[in-house]
């Protein structure tokens, strides 16, 4: 239960960070917030070279207003989050989600960056990132690149990053939406989701003109549910809605056995949580209409 | 090896050779012999080791102590002494919070930073800023009661 060893840098800039990374050949490791990265070492599951501390650079740390988007530097803690005034006016699903985001201890240290680069497919960030349509800003030694988060969760615990790429910031569009629900199961409170749904809705008349649906816990990365969203826009808003809505929902994924949970288990809570959150979101565009 | 130079409970310590890999939890224990902190899984699971680093907690064993260098740390030891407890401390004697004593350490400094950053106005309150410390022993029942109690004396009102 102890990391075998390597060498420690810990640069002042991100240009240093990825001369550092190009170095290691491959066997570097970047050390944010260190709460995914930390077990892994001390488990021996990681073994790198070198481990290349962040922590030292200057100004990767801000929540940055861009009117409709909103700027999160890679390593802003999840604290920061949780207690920004802007996330909450600006990004009310990211707002309510962030305490649900581990325990405080660990909010303190973890970082936004390191919570994508490390893309567990039951945290809520990574979940966020493709409820919003978020894009990850990347800095290689061939400059900057652009992507869009469903495309940077590649599989379980895998994104798009190379080994010599570090992501420095995430953009978060500012959603048009009326009403929305962010709900999560865990085993444990701040343990990661055995299932989880962000919901929004734009409601017209009798019926909805859009809809927004995320879940996590139920497939091998975050996922936005697109066709279940135009299924729930076609749907009449009748005492029926929420059951229906749950089962668009359930017809789009396939949870797999794992130690925490039954496949079947994980759909009988995503089922229970897609009812949960079409309620809860209609009622919350009663209340602002 | 790494120079490091932190403050641990108001006391400086300058250490001239620490490992990269030595986690911040051995460090405190191993090297300045301050074995208040517990380490109970070594992957931040069960909260024991955990300590404030520039006034907020974190699980020592998964920080490097070398990361620590211009910290400012305070652990168990800082909180109070055996003859003079602080608040959080009494109250865990008053309400019975603990049992073998092992998670004790964590939960007090968790307690800290709870008391510090939340209202802690409901039970469920406590729970959920807990939620990250595991007590095999009392069936958390007292320790709730203990930082329900001094939740309520920090804003002097009676529990």
């Amino acid at each position: 239960m102890k990391p075998t060893k390597f060498d420690y840098v810990s640069p002042s800039t991100v240009e240093a960070v990825i001369e550092a990374l190009v170095a290691s050949n491959g066997d570097g490791k970047l050390l944010a917030g260190g709460q995914s990265l930390l077990p892994l070492l001390n488990f021996r599951m990681a073994r790198p070279s070198v481990l290349i501390d962040l922590n030292r650079i200057e100004g990767l740390s801000y929540i940055k207003d861009r009117g409709d988007r909103i700027a999160i530097g890679a390593l802003t803690r999840h604290r920061d989050i949780e207690l920004s005034p802007l996330i909450a006016s600006k990004l009310p699903v990211m707002s309510a989600a962030m305490r649900h985001v581990a325990h405080l201890a660990i909010r303190n240290r973890g970082t936004i960056g390191g919570s994508l680069s490390h893309a567990d497919p039951a945290a809520e960030l990574p979940m966020l990132a493709v409820f919003y349509d978020a894009t990850v800003l990347i800095r290689g030694p061939h400059g900057l690149r652009m992507v869009a988060a469903e495309e940077f969760f590649v599989d379980a615990l895998t994104s798009c990053l190379k080994p010599d790429e570090i992501v420095v910031e995430v953009e978060f569009p500012v959603l048009d939406h009326g009403g929305w629900a962010f709900e999560e199961i865990a085993r444990r409170f701040g343990d990661f989701a055995l299932a989880s749904i962000a919901l929004s809705v734009r409601r017209t008349g009798g019926g909805l003109e859009g809809a927004r649906i995320a879940v996590m816990g139920v497939a091998d990365t975050p996922v936005r549910l697109k066709q279940a969203e135009r299924e729930l826009v076609a749907l009449p808003l009748d005492e029926q809605a929420p059951e229906l809505c749950s089962e668009i929902i359930a017809s789009k994924v396939s949870p797999n056995d794992d130690l925490h949970a039954s496949g079947e288990y994980r759909m009988h809570l995503l089922k229970h949580l897609s009812r949960r959150a079409l309620r809860t979101a209609l009622a919350s565009t009663d209340q602002t209409a | 090896m790494t120079k490091i130079s932190v403050k641990v409970n108001g006391k400086r310590y300058d250490v001239p050779d620490v490992e990269p890999r030595m986690l911040l939890s051995d460090f405190l224990r191993d090297r300045l012999g301050l074995t208040g902190t517990h380490v109970g899984c070594e992957h931040g699971v069960c909260g024991a080791c955990t300590v404030l680093v520039n006034g907020d907690s974190a699980r020592s064993c998964l920080m490097l102590a070398v990361q620590t260098d211009g910290a400012d740390i305070l652990t168990v030891e800082g909180l109070g002494s055996p003859e003079e407890l602080n608040v959080l401390q009494s109250q865990f004697r008053e309400h019975h919070g603990l049992q073998c004593g092992y998670c004790t350490p964590g939960m007090l400094m968790t307690g800290e930073d709870l008391l510090r950053k939340y209202p802690l106005a409901t039970d469920e309150e406590i729970r959920e800023g807990l939620s990250g410390n595991l007590c095999r022993c009392t069936g958390y029942q007292n320790i709730v009661a203990a930082i329900r109690s001094a939740a309520a004396m920090r804003t002097g009102k009676e529990s």
